[in-house]
This record gives structure tokens, sequence and C-alpha cells, in this order.
């Protein structure tokens, strides 16, 4: 009986190591089973109960779908099987398992001299929901972009207008409100000249203009990286009269915006 | 076939024959004793009205109206006014009575020399028939020289020719434009025939580029880019066509291939435009506007496919619409805002000796040269408000010959020389929508060639050989 106590104490310190080391495997220690009657013909291996000296599972907590690798070791067992469909297994081995929700696999050593049981739960951690990014509707900031209004120029010139500089600002502070709040927002402004001069000169015009425009917002601390230009000359009239107000109108400096 | 019908057919053919080998004979050694080239006194020209047989008569009207619409269109001739001439007049070359000065008196006009000396002083002779030959309008048509140093008619033959057309309006004015472009190209006037105007339309909904033959028919849509694609230019051997177009939300230069009909590489710079290309005469390199400097559009040159970039401008002005002398290579005129309102420029290709040839009133804009490379054309406001342009002509080395060639007709744009140095094609916008017009470069005969959608940018292009 020496040997046996003295298993028995093995086994129990390995699971104190075990259980120091990682606190989820639990064995069941000690037997479960009543102590076989001793038998002087059985052989020795039938008449003592199996020690599982480890049963554990790495990592014990995983994503569903994702593997656990499950490790025992196991003596004296003429039979070791671990239940949910694992099945019978060898006395040493590791398998992997997939489980899809938190599962605790029991494995069962047994022999003639009685079975142990020993458990490892795996936690099937249901995965945080996925940051959800501000939500964001497009009216949002397409009414801020309607908000920016066009600057007008004076025939042939490319400079800010002395009143338009109230407009200039508040267009800056528009700017500024939408690339704080869209990063991903980038500002086309269009330059636009009226029909009188030549096609060709006003597309350089146009140009002047948006350019003109771009400086000005990035004097006012709007970052000069987010907007573009473009010259339209004047291919993309606002109106087509022949009339001072019309021409006004379509010599402007015009956002537009994409993300 | 009635015995009428049949004798002018057989005569019609035997002249065919007779004029084929005469022309070609003509082509192979053209007379060394007629000095054109170098002439500076303006030849005179009388040219017969034409009758003809048949369903063709109702034709010749039109026929000779239009050849003399064409001749008197010409700086090179003088037409001789019609009522100084014999009262008899050859019709075809077996009605010519050979070359001696005549004593007899008057003149009985079936000899040469009857229309060189007075009162009809002409130094050549126009004359022929027209002839319904199976549904077909044939006309012969001939061109002497009436100089009396000429001792035989063959030597003073320098047009002999039979030409064919559909008998109607269109086939009948085609051919006396032929025969008006013969004689002309006697005089060196390069031919229109085969000749073709590219323009930008917007009939489609959106700016693209088109052709047509010089007088306005078969329009045909050459791009198809539902963006804006306008400023067209083609390269002087006539296989490359470059525009301006919105492809990739700016405005960037696009190369084509005339010949393919597929887009070519052109390398366009990191800029805000790129526009206005124009070719060297070679057609190996361009110029072109660019904001590739960051500041205001420059004038870049470069090579075809847009590489080896050279800056040719410096200034803080708007610097646009590049053209090369196509004569020369070496100079160029321009547009530049360097001096205030647009005017026109003209200076080196490599940016030197920049001088202003508009006077700096209004605007000055849309420079074309003439083929001689003498002479641009050019769109002014001169003397009306903003946007009220005229077409202008002028001698680029001496802008006090100055010609006026629109006036209180819309407003007239973009003008373009026809190879024959004599047309320009231009466009003229009266009323809401622009519109391709060509008028000779004294401002006559003009004649609009499109109706539908607005149309503008007209590039008259040479008859590819």
């Amino acid at each position: 009986m020496m040997k046996r106590n003295v298993g028995i104490a093995l086994a129990v310190i390995a699971l104190a190591i075990t259980g120091a080391c990682k606190s989820k495997p639990k064995v069941t220690a000690g037997p479960t089973a009543p102590l076989p009657q001793q038998s002087g013909n059985a052989p020795q291996a039938s008449s003592t109960a199996p020690v599982i000296s480890f049963f554990t599972a790495e990592p014990t907590t995983i994503e569903s779908g994702q593997p656990s690798s499950l490790r025992w070791a196991v003596t004296g067992a003429t039979n070791v099987v671990i239940d949910h469909s694992v099945g019978q297994v060898s006395p040493n081995g590791r398998r992997a398992v997939y489980p899809t929700e938190t599962t605790t696999y029991t494995l069962t050593a047994a022999s003639a001299g009685g079975q142990q049981t020993a458990s490892v739960t795996v936690t099937v951690a249901t995965p945080p929901p996925p940051v959800q990014p501000p939500v964001v509707s497009k009216q949002t900031w397409q009414e801020l972009i309607a908000q920016l209004q066009d600057l007008h120029f004076e025939y042939d010139k490319s400079d800010v207008r002395q009143e338009d500089q109230a407009t200039l600002s508040a267009d800056a502070n528009t700017l500024k409100t939408i690339f704080v709040n869209f990063p991903n927002i980038v500002v086309t402004i269009e330059g636009h000249c009226d029909e009188r001069g030549s096609a060709e000169y006003n597309i350089g015009l146009g140009d002047r203009r948006a350019s003109a425009t771009k400086d000005a917002l990035i004097s006012l601390g709007v970052p000069g990286d987010k907007l573009k230009t473009v010259s339209f000359g004047k291919e993309r009239p606002l109106c087509t009269d022949a009339t001072e107000d019309c021409y006004l109108q379509n010599r402007r400096a015009h956002f537009n915006a994409a993300q | 076939m009635k015995p009428r019908k049949l004798f002018s057919f057989l005569i019609a053919t035997a002249a065919i024959l007779a004029a084929g080998l005469s022309w070609r004979a003509l082509a192979q050694q053209p007379p060394t004793n007629i000095k054109i080239e170098g002439t500076s006194t303006v030849q005179t020209v009388a040219v017969t009205d034409f009758r003809a047989t048949g369903a063709a008569q109702q034709y010749m009207a039109l026929f000779n109206a239009t050849v003399t619409a064409d001749l008197g269109a010409s700086p090179l001739i003088k037409l001789v006014p019609k009522t100084l001439y014999p009262l008899q007049v050859p019709q075809s070359i077996n009605d010519l009575q050979a070359g001696a000065v005549p004593t007899a008196h008057p003149a009985s006009g079936l000899r040469l020399t009857d229309w060189g000396l007075a009162p009809v002083n002409a130094n050549y002779l126009g004359f022929g028939y027209g002839a319904e030959q199976g549904s077909q309008f044939v006309l012969f048509g001939y061109f002497y020289s009436t100089s009396n140093a000429i001792s035989t008619l063959q030597q003073a033959q320098l047009v002999a020719k039979p030409y064919t057309g559909t008998l109607d309006e269109d086939g009948v004015r085609r051919v006396a434009h032929q025969y008006a472009a013969d004689i002309l190209a006697v005089f060196g006037a390069k031919s229109l025939i085969g000749s073709r105007i590219i323009f930008v339309s917007d009939r489609t909904g959106s700016k693209e580029i088109w052709s047509m033959s010089y007088d306005g028919t078969d329009q045909r849509q050459i791009t198809r880019y539902n963006t804006i694609s306008t400023f067209p230019s083609v390269s002087p051997d006539g296989k490359k066509l470059a525009f301006t177009s919105w492809l990739r939300g700016r405005p960037e230069i696009v190369l084509f291939s005339l010949e393919s009909n597929r887009r070519l590489n052109f390398y366009n710079q990191q800029a805000s435009m790129n526009a206005f290309v124009d070719f060297t005469p070679d057609s190996k390199q361009v110029i072109f506007s660019s904001t590739a400097n960051g500041g205001a559009a420059q004038l870049f040159t470069a090579n075809i496919d847009g590489s080896g970039l050279r800056r040719v401008t410096a200034s803080n002005a708007i610097e646009v619409e590049p053209k090369i002398n196509p004569k020369t290579g070496a100079d160029i005129v321009w547009v530049s805002g360097r001096s205030g309102m647009p005017q026109i420029y003209r200076m080196h290709i490599d940016g030197a000796d920049a001088q202003r040839l508009s006077n700096g009133e209004g605007e000055a804009t849309n420079p074309a040269w003439a083929p001689n490379g003498q002479q641009i054309a050019f769109a002014w406001t001169k003397g009306f408000e903003p946007g009220n342009y005229n077409i202008f002509v002028m001698d680029v080395t001496d802008s006090s010959k100055l010609v006026q060639l629109t006036n209180n007709e819309g407003r007239n744009e973009n003008p373009s020389w026809a190879p024959d140095n004599v047309h320009i094609a231009y466009a003229s916008k009266r009323g809401r929508s622009s519109q391709i017009w060509t008028m000779t470069a004294d401002g006559k005969d003009k004649k609009q060639l499109t109706t539908q959608g607005s149309n503008e940018k007209p590039v008259w292009v040479a008859a590819s050989q």
C-alpha cells in the first residue's frame, strides 16, 4: 500500500502544481469509485486506479470557431475517454477542439482498479461588437457643404473682393467643421467665369480664381491639403442671360465635395 | 438616245480623251515660259459663261455664279467684267483658232489674243461647257494663257479637264468649286477640295470634337467622352489631334490619332490645368499652357508625348493660346494678360523678344496664323463692349496693316485659316447658339456650315495626302 499512497501523493502534488499554474483545469481528485477489492490473482495494474497527471486546455478562452488544444497525461488506465464527441484517446495526447460555446470537457480514465475524471472548461467568449464608427448621415456633410457660399469676382479679376470677406470667413469656418468631423472629405474649389472673355483665357482666369480662393482660405486656417482646385472657365455657367447680374453670378468660386 | 444627244455625247467623249491626254502632258511638262511665282501684279482673268446640253442647262446659272464667286474671292486674280467680253466665245478647244495676232475687226472672240488685248485685257481665259450624260453632270473646263508670246494653243493650255458630279445643285456646285480651285491652283492657291474642319459641338448634350468637310457636309463625331472636350488642334502632318478635356475632372491635354481614332499617350504635368496645344511644323513638338509652375498658366514646350518639359514664359500673368508660325516654326503668337486685359503678343519660341501686336484696346484673343506665316487672324472687341468680338486680320510685321472682316454680325471668334490662305473658318454667335461659318480673308462670301446645337472652335485642316 505504500506504493499506492506515494502515487496518490504524487498525483496530488502534480495537481497542486498544475492548479497553481493554471486555475482552470479542475481535476476531481481522489478515487470516485470504491476501491477495488484486493485480489491476489489480478494483475498489479488492473488492481490500481488510474492516475491523471494533467488535463489542460490552452487557451482556455477562445472566440467561437477558434481552436483550443486539450492536453493530457494519464497513467495506469486501460481506457481514456473525453466527452463531447472527442471519444477514446490514448493515455498521453493532445487534441484540438473547436467549441462554438463554452464547454467543459471531462476526461475519464478507467482501469480495473477504478476510474478518475478530470475536467477543463474552454470558455467561448462572445467577441466584442466592432467599434461602430460614429454614425454619419450623408445628409449631414452635404448640408454643411450646402452652407458654403460662392465667392464672386470682378471682371477679369481673381482677387477676393472686400465685400466677400465675411462670406470667405464663414466658408472657412464651415470648411474647418467639415474637415474635423469628416476626415475623408475633400473639397474642390471650382473657378468659373462669365461668357464675355474668350473660352481659352477664361480657363486661365477660372484657375486663378479657384487658386486665389484656396490661398485666402488657407490664410484663415483651413488645411490646404483638403482643398483641390479646378477651372471650368465659362464652360459651366449658372445662367445665360446677357445681363450684369447674370455675369456676376457666373464669375464665381464654387465649392463641391466628394468623400 | 436622240441624235442630238448622241452627237454631243460623242463630242464629249472625244474631248474627254483629248483633255485627259493634254492634261497629263501638262502635268509632266509645265510651261516654263509662264512666270507666276514672283509676279507682283495681280493677274486678270476672264471666264466665259458656260452653257450645257439637256437637263444640265438648268444648273449652268448656278455653275457660273459659283465659279465667279470662288474666283472673285481670291486676292490672287482679278476678274474682267463680262460686259467687256467679245460676243462670240469658245466652248470647246475645237472652237479656238490658232493664235495669229488678229487684224480683223471686231475681234472674233475665238482667238486667245482676242481676249489678251484691249478691251478685255485678260491674261488668262477660262471656258468650257457642260453636258448631261447618263443622269450625271459632266463639265469640260479649260483655262488658257492669252499671252501672245506663246505660239501654240498647246503651250497656252493650263487646265483641260473633264469634271463629273451628280446632276443636282450640290453636284454642280461641287464641280464649280473644283474647276475654280484648278484655276486658282495655277496661281499657287491650294485647293480646298478634301480639306476638313475640326470643330466642337454640344449637339449630343456635351461638348465633343467633330469633323466635317470644308463645305459643311459629312459631319462626323470624333470623341464620345461625355464631359467637356474642346480647344482642338491638329498636327501639320494631319495625323494627330490634340484637345483639352475634363476626363479626369480637371482640364488636361488629350492626344488622339486621326489615323487609328485612338487615344495616344501624352504625359500631363501635375497641375490644375494643362491646355491649348499647338504643334511645331514638323509635328514633333508641342507648345501648351500649364500651371505646372504653381502660379498663373504659363507657356511650355515639350515633346509630342508631353515629355521633355521646357518653360517658355515666366510672368505672373495668364499666358494662353500659343500658336507656332507654321512657316518658320521659330516664332509664336499668343494671348497674355501681362498688360491688363488679354492682348496678342509675338515672340521667339524660346521666349525671347516678346512684343505686343494688338494695341491694348479692349480684349484681343484667338490668334491664328495664316499658312503664309505673314498674317494672323484674331478676335478683338475693339470699339465694342466686352464679349463683342469681331474677326480681324493683321500683318505680324506691321500691326498697322489691319483689316476688320466682321461687323455687326453677332459675336465672332475662333478664326482658322484654310490651307489656301484665302478662306477663314470662324464661330459666329447670332442669337443663342454659336455656329461655324466660312468667309474669305477680306470678309466676303460668308457661309454658315452648321445648324445643330452650338458649334465653335473650327480648325481648318488640309486634305490628307
